[in-house]
């Protein structure tokens, strides 16, 4: 009955290992364009859009590199988990939990001056993403509740706890009663790299997590255990890692990346706490780490390609008057092309009736 | 407050009933080895086209209709990448949610504003779909447990490498499976446009995908156990309302934590008890490819 | 080679942006919500479509949806780099975001809405809903049998809270037994829960609902079980034709057809403006569903309010410790945006 099999490609081309991404892509572009025609739009304005505009003006670049920080840092966190087999769904509450302790330290910093500040900022918001992401690691070990529960259902209460405290204890007295908390000091501030620039130090702590997680998946006993235990538990107990620790090691890493990012926004970015401080990095990382592959440069370059593609939504609004739900829809068809494509590098496909 | 608790109970039900169906639809998907992390794009799907065909036919009844069926069809569309293509579970799902969400907010469009009349009640002030959703339960535990359909389902599930061994059609029982799922979040989905609140908006699904996945975890195998895990959730839900309407003076922020939080408490709970229940399917998320 | 490309593509994207832009004024909005959201972000997109209409040729205007607070101000960057010369971010979390823009392109006009940070080229812009509240606080306290009135609420904001007493005060300006429960959604749009809420407002004895969230879901379910209830943000008589009592709507026509055309004037000056049922901001749906002198009650309290006669918090105010508030004939308007305390006879509690 199944008209569609696959059949495994022997030895995978270079060559087609990047042509059919590209190809993927490219289908996908036409699936667009056609709708685009259909509307009656400007293909050479959404090819700026898309395309030109965010890949060469400096501006737009920036804005995509920013973008695609919090997100390669999120991803990065999560192939350790993936890779060893845990479901970290609650990377988002780690990172609001990560910009609420950092948050914290600038609050209870505000009038000071130091260069200590920014510093225990980002310690304090790594430091709560890591426990708040040993809950769910400790849950499952304790008591076998499944970690894709917990993680998910403490995105929530981490969501609610940040609200109740912009609202009350946190919230900036001399704001008129509006829910946000002071605004940071410089000294609290993550400023660009350079006089008018945009890019900030936390690109660069994106970049280092990158080369830590190449380095340690690649060449460490720790990244063996890690794909060992996702692939054959009891491997990796051989290499001298038991199951519970390696799930605690793999959710510290996670949690403490995406309060790395937390903070890293909230410091960049926003400049105070509010009621809301993510609009689902943790969730969007998930598509970022399984689009690399599980692999710390690929979750690299897509976190570059979806910041494009978040970006360019926003500007096809202005510039094509599409709305937001036509440019999501556009990006979901877009993943699924390069999944589709993902798949045809490593199968071929048959029809037989 | 006797008098009020047929009342709050309805109200318990109502919210209770879309998580129900549609994690009831992702237990079989999951039982059968597949996990389908689109289950709030297939719900908005069905919530959106639901209205639209309620609303074009002027019939409530053929709205729930479509609705399910569009939640099919998007389960379609997964099991074309994730069954067909072998592509990678967790990702296409994500994709298939983002896909709907932006589909369902583009059809949805013209039919913002406009109100739909109700549908009456069959029974003891309950409506049609919550009756059905009884019968969904009831159906899909006998189905797993006592039918050889099922036993094969499990074993899909478990395991795809010996199922296959054995000369079980695995693709086709979990492709049945993933379309199954796909018609009850679409159901779910259109009761609340057409009967939860009669109405379409946008984003109106505000994350009940994502609650009906965890639920299924919660379920750990056992469809009585989900169930009873659904309408916890909703009865915490309701009680937090009761709590703030009686100014209790706790912030809302905390007592609307209550029902995430007591998620876990039960799992705690029921674990401290010595009923873990059993894992997820062996096989739950790994691609499947015959050799021939 | 590369470098020549990608320098001729990036002169193709220059000289195709301001090209069009050169005669009409463009207009950007952002909003939090998509513009299907038939409350919030819907009406100030129904004020951008009355800008179109009103002076037709002389603009082009432009929206972008859904623009998360946390991460606003590149959206807002982007519309003044597209040549959009007067800027309306429509929420209250797009105030830093929108100042630090402001600063960067200080040829821009920018308009934040309900907040209270200024700049030479940053107005703030605000309407005056407690008036509405105070006249649906009125009906409510003459349509209420059981003197329960539940109140579901989003967020305990000064707007929110300063809804909350306005319609306290005119409930209990016409019924003294009248009393008050309150609910918080936590949310502005979850149409299952705000629904949720309602329900169990009427469970506890509530006989009619109001709202300051923005679906029609309590209108909706306080008509279900035969209660009455007020639309918000829009006339949402259609959704309980035989429960509705009648809505306060957003009307942000009049001002953002003000401010384009000060614009187009050159009269444009940064100010704060804080308006309401005088000058149309506010506006009341068809009074419906209620006995004649309910209506000829609810109609000469609008008039009143919109003449000026009559101020919802004239004083005196007596908060909830039973002191009375620092006033002078009512309270000034920076005590209303910034409101922070419920006045007596509410028993809820504000989160300090």
């Amino acid at each position: 009955m199944m008209v569609l099999s696959l059949v495994p490609r022997q030895g995978v081309s270079r060559v087609r290992e990047i042509v059919t991404p590209l190809v993927a892509f490219v289908v996908a572009l036409v699936i667009a364009a056609l709708v685009l025609l259909a509307m009656g739009k400007s293909l050479k304005t959404a090819a700026d859009v898309y395309v030109v505009e965010p890949l060469t003006t400096a501006w737009s670049l920036q804005e995509v590199i920013l973008k695609a920080t919090p997100l390669t840092l999120i991803a990065i966190g999560l192939i350790f988990a993936v890779r060893a087999n845990r479901w970290n769904i609650g990377a988002e509450g780690q990172y609001v939990v990560g910009g609420m302790f950092g948050g914290w330290v600038a609050i209870a910093a505000h009038g000071m001056e130091g260069v200590w500040i920014l510093p225990a900022m980002l310690i304090a918001g790594m430091a709560g993403g890591l426990v708040y992401g040993l809950i769910p690691a400790a849950l499952r070990n304790r008591f076998g509740i499944s970690e894709i529960l917990s993680s998910l259902m403490l995105v929530y209460v981490a969501e609610l706890a940040l609200d109740y405290l912009v609202r009350g204890p946190w919230r900036d007295r001399t704001a008129f009663n509006f829910p946000k908390s002071v605004n940071f000091d410089a000294a609290a501030t993550l400023g660009p790299l350079w006089e008018g620039g945009k890019l900030h130090g936390g690109v660069l702590l994106a970049l280092l997590a990158v080369l830590g997680a190449v380095v340690l998946l690649g060449r460490s006993r720790f990244g063996f255990a890690v794909s060992a235990t996702g692939e054959a538990p009891r491997a990796a107990n051989f290499a001298g890692f038991n199951d519970h620790r390696l799930t605690l090691a793999v959710f510290a890493i996670s949690g403490a990346l995406a309060g790395l990012a937390g903070i890293i926004e909230v410091s960049a970015n926003m400049g105070q706490l509010q009621p809301s401080i993510s609009q689902g990095y943790g969730f969007t990382a998930i598509i970022v780490a399984f689009l690399g592959r599980l692999n710390p440069v690929g979750a690299l370059v897509s976190a570059l390609v979806l910041a494009i593609l978040l970006i360019g939504s926003e500007t096809a609004q202005i510039m094509l008057k599409l709305p937001f739900d036509m440019t999501r829809a556009f990006m979901g068809l877009l993943l699924l092309c390069i999944l589709a494509g993902e798949a045809l590098t490593r199968y071929k496909v048959r029809w037989n009736a | 407050m006797i008098e009020l608790l047929p009342l709050i109970l309805a109200t318990v039900i109502t919210a209770a009933t879309p998580l129900v169906i549609a994690a009831l639809g992702e237990h079989v998907v999951e039982r059968s080895g597949v996990l389908n992390l689109g289950v709030e794009g297939m719900m908005i799907m069905g919530a959106s086209l639901g209205f639209a065909g309620a609303v074009v036919l002027d019939n409530s009844y053929l709205g729930l209709a479509i609705g399910a069926l569009a939640g099919m069809v998007m389960a379609g569309i997964f099991a074309l990448f994730a069954l067909g293509l072998a592509t990678n579970q967790v990702a296409t799902g994500l994709a298939i949610t983002i896909f709907g969400l932006g589909l369902a907010g583009l059809i949805g469009q013209p039919f913002v504003g406009q109100p739909r009349p109700p549908i009456p009640a069959l029974v003891f002030g309950l409506d049609p779909i919550v009756c059905l959703s009884f019968v969904l339960m009831v159906g899909t535990a006998w189905l797993l447990n006592r039918t050889r359909a099922g036993l094969i389902l499990r074993g899909v599930g478990e395991s795809h490498g010996s199922a296959h061994a054995l000369g079980l059609p695995v693709l086709k029982v979990r492709l049945l499976a993933v379309l199954f799922g796909g018609l009850c979040a679409g159901l779910a989905g259109a009761y609340l446009s057409l009967i939860y609140t009669r109405f379409w908006s946008p984003g109106m699904t505000a994350g009940r995908g994502w609650i009906a996945l965890a639920l299924v975890v919660f379920a750990a195998g056992s469809v009585w156990r989900l169930v009873a895990g659904a309408y916890l959730f909703g009865a915490i839900l309701i009680a937090q309302l009761h709590a703030q309407a009686g100014a209790i003076g706790i912030p809302s922020q905390f007592l609307s934590m209550l029902p995430y939080l007591m998620t876990i408490v039960a799992l705690v709970v029921l674990s401290m008890a010595g009923r873990r229940g059993a894992g997820a399917a062996g096989s739950l998320g790994q691609p499947f490819v015959p050799d021939r | 080679m590369l470098k020549y490309l990608l320098g001729a593509a990036a002169a193709v994207a220059l000289s195709v942006a301001p090209a069009a832009a050169q005669q009409k004024l463009k207009v950007g909005f952002i909003y939090v919500g998509p513009v299907g959201d038939f409350g919030w972000s819907y009406q100030h997109d129904q004020g951008r479509i009355a800008i179109e209409k009103a002076l037709g040729a002389q603009v082009e205007t432009s929206y972008i949806e859904n623009v998360p607070e946390a991460d606003s101000a590149r959206s807002i960057e982007q519309l003044a780099r597209t040549g959009h010369k007067l800027i309306f971010t429509t929420s209250f979390g797009y105030m830093e975001p929108t100042l630090a823009v402001a600063k960067k392109y200080p040829d821009v006009k920018f308009e934040h809405a309900t907040g209270f940070k200024r700049d030479k080229n940053v107005a703030t812009y605000s309407a005056k809903f407690h008036e509405g509240r105070y006249i649906i606080g009125q009906i409510a306290g003459k349509m209420t049998k059981s003197n329960t009135i539940g109140y579901v609420g989003a967020f305990p904001i000064p707007e929110v809270v300063a809804g909350i007493n306005a319609f306290f005060l005119g409930a209990k300006s016409v019924n003294p037994n009248v009393k008050i429960k309150i609910v918080w959604a936590n949310t502005w749009f979850d149409p299952g829960k705000e629904g949720d809420a309602a329900k169990a407002l009427l469970d506890q004895g509530a006989d009619v609902i109001t709202q300051h969230t923005d679906s029609p879901a309590p209108l909706q379910q306080a008509a279900a079980r035969g209660k009455f209830a007020f639309g918000q943000a829009s006339d949402m008589s259609k959704f309980a034709p035989n429960n509705i009592l009648t809505s306060i709507i957003d009307n942000w026509s009049p001002y953002y057809i003000e401010r384009t055309k000060a614009v187009l004037e050159g009269k444009w000056a940064s100010q704060d403006s804080f308006e309401g049922l005088a000058k149309g901001e506010v506006k009341m749906g068809p009074y419906v569903n209620m006995p004649p002198e309910v209506k000829a009650m609810a109609e000469a309290t609008e008039k009143a309010i919109a003449s000026g006669a009559l101020n919802p918090f004239k004083c005196p105010i007596v908060n909830q410790d039973g002191k009375e508030v620092e006033c002078k004939d009512a309270l000034t308007d920076a005590q209303v945006t910034s409101m922070n305390f419920y006045v007596q006879g509410i028993d809820d509690k504000l989160p300090k």
